[in-house]
């Protein structure tokens, strides 16, 4: 795999996570050429996990988000074209035209994408007081909301409906959560852990509403008013919607860059490359092997938008030294709940539970056969990284050892003697 | 060299080898290590969010925070992998009569 010449100018699309840590890892690795940046958002490249906790809770503020704070961005020499937008690739020509028109040259192009909120087709969901939550001007108006009274309403038991509800609670506003699943984290929970999860927000005062859907929202000039499936109605003084998000492969798709029919990603290998050897991926648009899973993924995660990224901008520099490949990684805070996952296990036979669920305390893993697919963990993040490391090293371990409170994880790490 | 005093925080025989243990000194938290026999302190909080690092995942001289996964050195606090590009602050340590001391500067 021949490095990109460190005199060339690598053009970066996407001003998120992934996108400032090609930036970074680039200048790291010695890249000396010109490095330009594209970003729709006039920030420079911000983390996106305190905005859905920190920010509506009031804890952390929109500058504390930076990546790259201060002085650490400036001495990246980055050639930030904010507030701007790449419409096209031009493959033969190595260039990339802007939303205004300019044509900027590349000698390797990373697209960082990321992906968008999905939108619910309803009624009222244009009204003032309806929200979504993709970005930090999002996460200021609903922090603003969140002062007014009136009921807030979200839509979507996942992740970030989960954390805005448990903010909004926090801030002692009444909440109702409805999700048209008959549980929460559908996707990313087991039921008897989806079941514990309502129990806490339940506990706090969410009103849950599951398996219901909204039809229509109501309101002259703001919301007021959300009409549900089953024709009850509930006054509210604002509404999140938050159904997940879809990536935006688009510009790949219309450069003819292959995408994963499965997940919508753009189709790169182990390093992130795309079919085209001056074009990468990185980040939640990107749908790439991981041969610790066993499959083809796209990942929507804080960690793989940080850890691919830089994966990607060493595959650049010639220095990457191996495939990525990690076992997928994820966390959540809601109330005093830190919940963690890894793997993305789709099928198990067996589970070991460690501590008590009572307690508020422990850890779930999943085996498939002899095989541990996966983990989650209620405040036992520690005990998750150990976990995450018998994954990494497929070291094998008896399901009731791991579930013995009397066996040190670090010792079920060590090799048999 | 500006003075430091030293605190008793632990007896030696507490922390296993590849153990941490969270100790306050003042207003200052700070991770005691024990690394193949020998001791090291450095903050505890992780300088890219707040976390204690004596709750994460020691592996070798190598500490991992518990929320991010990011990495520092323990026997130089040097940030050592994403998200953590700052160091942590690290202390003297000295082990006197089966008592571990660390020592913190005066201000």
């Amino acid at each position: 795999m021949t490095a990109i010449d460190a005199q060339a100018q690598i053009v970066i699309v996407g001003g998120g996570q992934a996108g400032g840590w090609v930036a970074r890892t680039l200048r790291d690795q010695g890249h000396a050429g010109a490095i330009v940046l594209v970003g729709e958002e006039p920030h420079p490249p911000y983390e996106r996990p305190p905005l859905s906790k920190g920010l509506l809770l009031g804890t952390a503020k929109p500058e504390s988000t930076q990546l790259f704070p201060g002085e650490a961005w400036t001495k990246l020499r980055i050639d930030h074209r904010a507030g701007m937008r790449a419409t096209r690739i031009e493959r033969s020509a190595h260039r990339v035209a802007l939303s205004d028109g300019t044509l900027i040259d590349y000698g390797a192009l990373v697209l960082a994408t990321g992906a968008r909120v999905r939108r619910l087709p309803l009624d009222g969901a244009a009204l003032p007081g309806v929200h979504y939550l993709r970005d930090l001007a999002d996460s200021a108006a609903i922090a603003a909301d969140l002062e007014r009274p009136g009921r807030l309403l979200v839509i979507g038991g996942g992740w970030i409906g989960l954390e805005v509800a448990a903010a909004a609670r926090k801030r002692g506003r009444d909440v109702t959560l409805v999700e048209a699943a008959p549980r929460l984290c559908n996707r990313a929970l087991p039921p008897d852990l989806a079941e514990h999860l309502a129990t806490i927000h339940a506990a706090h005062g969410v009103e849950l509403r599951l398996g219901k859907t909204v039809t229509r929202l109501e309101g002259q000039g703001r919301v007021s008013r959300a009409v549900f499936s089953d024709g009850a109605t509930l006054d509210v003084g604002a509404v999140v919607i938050g159904i997940g998000v879809q990536p935006n492969a688009e510009l790949a798709a219309e450069a003819g860059l292959e995408i994963d029919p499965a997940n919508g990603g753009i189709v790169v290998d182990d390093n992130g490359r795309t079919a085209d050897p001056a074009i990468f991926a990185a980040g939640d648009v990107a749908s790439h092997p991981n041969d610790l899973v066993g499959r083809r993924i796209r990942l929507e995660s804080w960690e793989n938008a940080q850890n691919q990224a830089i994966h990607v901008a060493k595959a650049i520099r010639g220095t990457a030294g191996g495939p990525y490949a990690e076992v997928p990684w994820f966390w959540s805070d809601q109330y005093d709940v830190n919940i963690q996952l890894v793997g993305l296990p789709q099928r198990w036979d067996r589970t070991a539970t460690r501590g008590d669920p009572a307690s508020g305390t422990f850890l779930v893993a999943y085996f498939d056969g002899p095989a541990l697919v996966g983990a989650a963990a209620f405040n036992a993040g520690r005990d998750l990284r150990f976990v995450r490391r018998m994954m990494q090293l497929r070291v094998a371990v008896a399901p009731e050892r791991l579930a013995d409170p009397q066996v040190k994880l670090q010792d079920l790490l060590k090799p048999a003697h | 060299m500006t003075n430091v005093t030293f605190h008793r925080v632990a007896e030696a025989t507490a922390l296993g080898d590849g153990e941490a243990r969270h100790v306050e000194i003042g207003d200052r938290q700070i991770a005691l290590f024990n690394v193949g026999g020998s001791f090291f302190a450095i903050d505890d909080v992780c300088t890219h969010a707040f976390a204690l690092l004596s709750d994460g995942f020691v592996e070798g001289d190598i500490i991992e925070c518990p929320l991010h996964g990011g990495k520092f050195e323990i026997k130089t606090g040097k940030a050592c992998a994403a998200p953590c590009t700052e160091d942590v602050k690290t202390y003297p340590v000295k082990v006197e009569s089966g008592a571990v001391l660390v020592g913190i500067p005066a201000s």
